[in-house]
């Protein structure tokens, strides 16, 4: 039992972070039809800026609110220069952001030096809670906790105000709220830059989690961000939530019971789901044919 | 007094066709005006000129006395030209209300408000309820716009066209594709924007006696000719209409039941 509760919270937590980056991912494609493979550049970014920022000041808590302008100023200029100019056309939205991911990626290098980063998590968030047999360690609750608060205030949003109506509506059907006489470029640059905050968030929280940051964790973790974003439809919010605690647990579970199986463990998942449900968990997207 | 639309020698040519073909008409505020013509007389290119989708190869558009050819369809929305869309196209996931709303709100500016709870738009959600008991859609406000049948969406459709509120709405066969049952409701509803009498309208439509029953008159498009405009008592006496199209139209209209 306290086996099974270690793995679990283990889960959450991975999944959680693996939703902050995929969050965007799936509004930047269902809204925009965007292919952002540079979004993993924007994790990363904002776990060394955040980083050196908790190392400089000595305060998470201001590392944190740095990443999160690192990622909305990188997201402004991204969508300015990178992507407008590209919009519409997926080809060279897949060459021009993955050129741009590597080129992010080698600026911290740059900026930064080649060398992993050792992070130790703060000293109010360190160490565990022992309940009866079970350590829960405090990080991961904070990290989980972290992740549902993000939940809820952007499902709020985009259920509950207009800016929210827009989006969703603009998901199915982007020509349509054109036509309404919306100008839907303001909102495109919003997501952009509010799925590039997400990204920049979670690579601060990943960073006290894996104990240590280096340039290439951007790839490695916008790779199960795609995952996620293709398990749990395309251009869904809840969608992505519940695909990236999928992801989250299959991991931590297959990492102990089937080691040599959890390399594999999310491409099986995503060709199941590709499978039996090709349009993906909650998919938002029915576009008529235009 | 000046007409609120009008066009001059408004044309367009595809390659050596031309759709519409020097078309001089204009029509009065608060108007009710039916397009008809046989299938190809450019009827829907037509009013694609009037709304911006097409751009005319000749001619001019004017609204409210000044040229408007310039304009995209998106700017002649929101200075007064709102029209109907042939596809339907209503937001599928969103309720009917969220529909509405979202048309509604699309007159204000785009604005990041993230926190504010929609209730605290009351007067958007109003304004929506009150679109849809016009459509008579008021039983269907929370359901998914998916699940509407082929008539409720033309309803939905409307509902959100009335939302931009612009001064003349382009209706373009508001029933097509609609089952018979359905038919009379949308003449109800279209009747009752006629009988608030603050649009001006203009209608597409292949069922003469919904036609003869709303329009104030008539104009006959053939081969993208104007070919007659007035009452609609002169249409049906015209010679030459019953000639090329009535004739035509109601033989067509007996291939296509028998």
């Amino acid at each position: 039992m306290d086996l099974l509760i270690s793995l679990v919270i283990n889960g959450l937590a991975t999944g959680m972070l693996i939703f902050l980056l995929a969050a965007g991912l799936t509004l930047i494609f269902g809204l925009m039809d965007v292919l952002n493979f540079a979004h993993g550049g924007l994790f990363v970014w904002g776990a060394y800026t955040g980083v050196f920022t908790y190392a400089y000041t000595e305060s998470f808590l201001i590392g944190i609110v740095v990443a999160i302008l690192t990622g909305i100023l990188f997201g402004f200029i991204m969508e300015k220069l990178i992507i407008t100019p590209v919009y519409g056309n997926h080809v060279q939205q897949i060459l021009i952001t993955l050129g741009f991911m590597l080129v992010l990626q080698e600026m911290i290098k740059v900026a930064f030096g080649p060398n992993a980063i050792p992070v130790s998590v703060p000293t109010y968030l360190a160490g565990s809670w022992e309940i009866g047999e079970v350590i829960v360690i405090k990080y991961r609750v904070f990290i989980i906790i972290v992740g549902f608060i993000i939940f809820g205030i952007f499902h709020y949003i985009l259920t509950r105000t207009k800016i929210g109506l827009i989006v969703r509506a603009g998901v199915m059907n982007k020509e349509m709220v054109q036509a309404l006489g919306i100008n839907i470029k303001r909102v495109f640059l919003f997501v952009f830059m509010t799925g590039a905050s997400l990204a920049a968030l979670g690579g601060m929280l990943m960073a006290p989690y894996s104990g240590s940051i280096y340039a290439e964790m951007g790839m490695e973790f916008a790779i199960l961000g795609f995952i996620v974003v293709v398990i749990g439809g395309m251009g869904s919010f809840s969608g992505s939530l519940l695909a990236a605690i999928l992801v989250g647990l299959a991991g931590s579970f297959m990492a102990y019971y089937v080691p040599f199986l959890s390399l594999a463990v999310n491409m099986i998942l995503m060709a199941i789901v590709l499978i039996f449900r090709p349009q993906g968990l909650f998919s938002m997207i029915r576009r008529e044919s235009t | 007094m000046e007409p609120i639309i009008r066009t001059e020698h408004l044309s367009i040519q595809f390659g050596g066709h031309k759709a519409v073909d020097k078309v001089n008409f204009e029509m009065p505020e608060k108007h009710f005006k039916s397009i008809i013509g046989p299938n190809g007389a450019g009827k829907t290119t037509f009013f694609n000129l009037l709304s911006g989708e097409l751009k005319a190869t000749e001619g001019d558009v004017f609204y409210k006395g000044a040229s408007i050819s310039k304009l995209s369809s998106i700017e002649r929305t929101r200075i007064g030209l709102g029209r109907s869309f042939q596809i339907t196209n209503v937001f599928p996931n969103l309720t009917v209300l969220e529909n509405v709303r979202l048309a509604v709100q699309s007159k204000e500016k785009v604005r990041f408000h993230f926190l504010k709870h929609y209730l605290h738009y009351k007067k958007i959600t109003e304004k929506a309820v009150e679109l849809l008991e016009q459509v008579l859609l008021s039983n269907k406000i929370h359901a998914i716009a998916s699940q509407l049948s082929h008539g409720e969406k033309r309803k939905l459709e409307i509902a959100m066209l009335l939302a931009l509120d612009t001064e003349v709405l382009l209706l373009d066969e508001p029933t097509a594709g609609m089952s018979l049952e359905e038919v009379p409701a949308i003449l109800e509803v279209i009747k009752s924007i006629k009988e608030q009498g603050n649009k001006t309208i203009l209608l597409i439509e292949h069922k003469m006696d919904m036609i003869l029953d709303l329009s104030d008159s008539i104009m006959v498009l053939f081969n993208g000719k104007l070919l007659a405009d007035g009452t609609p008592t002169d249409i049906m006496n015209n010679a030459t209409v019953q000639n090329a199209y009535l004739g035509g139209l109601y033989d067509a209209e007996l291939v296509e039941t028998s």
